[in-house]
């Protein structure tokens, strides 16, 4: 049922980044906890899980342009699960929409980057913090460009907590219907929410066979190998009538091993001691993984 | 409790409708067919319907799409059309629109400033015997609430497609409350129409009636009637707009008549009579409001829509015992 993902990359994208992917991936997660790090604090656990998800697509899939974010032919990303907006914003800086220095005014009085995504930033489509509202959003995006006949895509970033609202099925209803192969949503798995497992709190599984089910065209991938969602995100057949779910298996607070897997990591206010180990801990990481 | 057509309530007159009058929603219908060939953004999303059974859409038929009994989902591919760059009609019934779907209304299309024109059908009583699960009796009140939403309550097929012509022309989200069956036409030699502009239906110098919607604004214009026959002058006011409200309008009749009175298909709280007697007690005058809706209850009885909206007391003679009232106070 689920496809094995391709291997190559025939039309693959190209790797924007000036850095290597991991390098790119640790920047965003030392933003994410500097942000965590504010007098709001941020949704740290589900920010994290979501970077390479995120840097796959800002640094490499997505066909956008940060000196035109709102070029009418560009891919559309939608945050559908706006609690990982910090997620995004790091993304968003690390990508060239604005200078990562812009993130320092997060969590004080007016600044731009509220908790959940004001499309006021450059590079954010909608907002989007009550959940369930994406997926519709991206069935309107992705009808509009087969009405268009544009190659435009859209993607859709889940929650799987998230897929409890009913609205998410209506619209996999619709779109699977519709066949709007352009769409593509990307779960991410971390297979938590604020109570704990998501499958104490209402099952999602089995979750693959469901977006089947739905008429979509299923991928279950490592959300946090890079090379792995590049290569199944540049295998989808856009031009094919069914759209496309990748369900990419994460780790709510990844990059952080004392939060890792645990539900508490939801949301955080760090302190200064802890955001300078946090970061220290990120680091750290990074190194022993270059020299690996 | 059998409801049976006596001389208080007379049988459903749906049951004999006046066939050369079209209903709000069949003008909207035929209006939408025209937008379609007219203009290439147009897109009507339709959730299951029947409005569209049987309609010819020829070369525009890619940009109808039945998006299903889901209305969440509706509202929310409305809005990512009309974000890029599309201008949809969403088709479903008023109650649907703004309460099962009211969150994807207020964070989708008003929160956005999208240009989403939502055609809501069987507002207020018009979905009748269809009963209370298809009522809309709170639509106008939370659909006022939503910041950049404009709010349109045609008041016959002549003002259907007056308002909806010129709603075209708005670049923001409209809400137009249609009904169901037709409904009475208003008397000939009204006024030109202008959205947001309280359109003056009769004039007079003692009382104010500030009506909306098909059986509120001919119920006004009967009571009119009746008081004149009594020295009483009363201007009648159909706002057909009840957002953005023309307090003007409200100003001016608390300024100079010694009473208002609203008329509204809906729950007394919160719609135009709730906004009336807002804007009137903002001003310090001692003119009294007093409201004809329905008060803190479900329809009572059954049947078509004229019937209910009599057997719920939105008729002339409630108007008039408000006016004489408010003048004996």
């Amino acid at each position: 049922m689920s496809a094995t993902p391709p291997t190559g990359s025939p039309a693959g994208s190209a790797w924007t980044g000036d850095l290597a992917p991991e390098e790119h991936a640790l920047r965003v997660r030392e933003l994410i906890v500097e942000m965590c790090g504010s007098a709001e604090g941020g949704h740290l656990g589900g920010s994290m899980s979501l970077v390479e998800i995120l840097v796959t697509l800002y640094r490499s899939v997505l066909r956008i342009d940060p000196a035109a974010p709102d070029d009418p032919e560009r891919d559309v990303l939608l945050l559908s699960k706006g609690h990982g907006a910090i997620g995004l914003y790091a993304a968003l800086a690390e990508r060239g929409f604005f200078p990562a220095e812009d993130l320092a005014t997060y969590g004080r009085p007016e600044s731009l980057f509220s908790a959940h995504p004001n499309p006021a930033v450059p590079g954010v489509e909608m907002p989007t913090g009550s959940l369930g509202h994406g997926l519709p959003l991206g069935v309107g995006f992705a009808l509009a460009a087969r009405l268009d006949a544009s190659p435009r895509r859209t993607f859709v970033l889940l929650g799987d907590g998230e897929l409890q609202e009913g609205s998410n099925w209506e619209a996999a209803m619709a779109a699977g219907s519709l066949g709007l192969g352009r769409l593509v949503a990307v779960v991410d798995r971390n297979s938590l929410q604020i109570t704990g497992p998501t499958e104490n709190a209402v099952a999602l599984e089995p979750l693959a066979d469901r977006w089947h089910s739905f008429g979509w065209n299923v991928h279950e991938v490592d959300g946090h190998d890079i090379a792995l969602l590049r290569a199944t995100l540049d295998g989808i057949p856009y031009d094919a009538d069914r759209p496309t779910v990748l369900i990419a298996r994460t780790v709510k607070g990844r990059g952080l091993p004392y939060i890792e897997g645990q539900a508490r990591s939801h949301y955080a206010r760090l302190g200064e001691r802890p955001k300078k180990r946090a970061l220290a801990i990120l680091r750290a990481q990074s190194r022993k993984a270059a020299q690996a | 409790m059998t409801t049976v057509a006596t001389e208080a309530h007379p049988a459903p007159a749906e049951t004999a409708p006046a066939p050369a009058i079209p209903s709000s929603r069949e003008v909207y219908r035929d209006l939408l067919v025209e937008f379609l060939a007219a203009d290439e953004r147009v897109v009507c999303l339709d959730s299951d319907t029947g409005l569209f059974n049987g309609v010819d859409f020829g070369g525009t038929s890619a940009r109808y799409v039945n998006l299903g009994i889901a209305e969440q989902n509706l509202m929310g591919v409305a809005a990512g059309l009309a974000k890029a760059g599309r201008l949809p009609f969403v088709n479903t019934m008023a109650t649907f629109a703004t309460t099962r779907a009211l969150e994807s209304l207020k964070l989708d299309i008003a929160l956005n400033n999208l240009p989403v024109r939502i055609a809501a059908t069987h507002g207020g009583l018009a979905a009748g015997h269809l009963g209370s699960t298809h009522h809309s009796l709170e639509d106008l009140a939370i659909t006022r609430l939503l910041p950049n939403l404009t709010v349109v309550v045609p008041t016959d097929a002549a003002s259907t497609e007056a308002l909806i012509r010129q709603a075209q022309e708005l670049p923001g989200p409209v809400y137009i409350r249609l009904g169901r069956n037709a409904t009475p036409d208003l008397p000939a030699g009204a006024p030109p129409l202008r959205l947001g502009e309280a359109q003056r239906l009769r004039e007079g110098d003692d009382v104010t009636l500030v009506a909306t919607g098909p059986y509120p604004v001919l119920a006004a214009l009967e009571a009119a009637g009746t008081l004149a026959g009594a020295g009483i002058e009363a201007a009648v006011l159909n706002f057909h707009t009840v957002k953005p409200l023309d307090t003007r309008a409200l100003v001016t009749a608390a300024r100079t008549t010694k009473a208002v009175v609203t008329v509204e298909e809906h729950w007394a709280a919160g719609g135009l009579g709730s906004a009336t007697a807002e804007t009137i007690a903002e001003l310090g005058v001692p003119t009294p409001v007093r409201r004809v809706a329905l008060g803190d209850h479900f329809a009572r009885g059954t049947g078509g829509q004229s019937h209910l909206v009599e057997r719920n007391g939105i008729t002339a003679t409630a108007i008039v015992n408000q006016v004489t009232e408010a003048l004996r106070a």
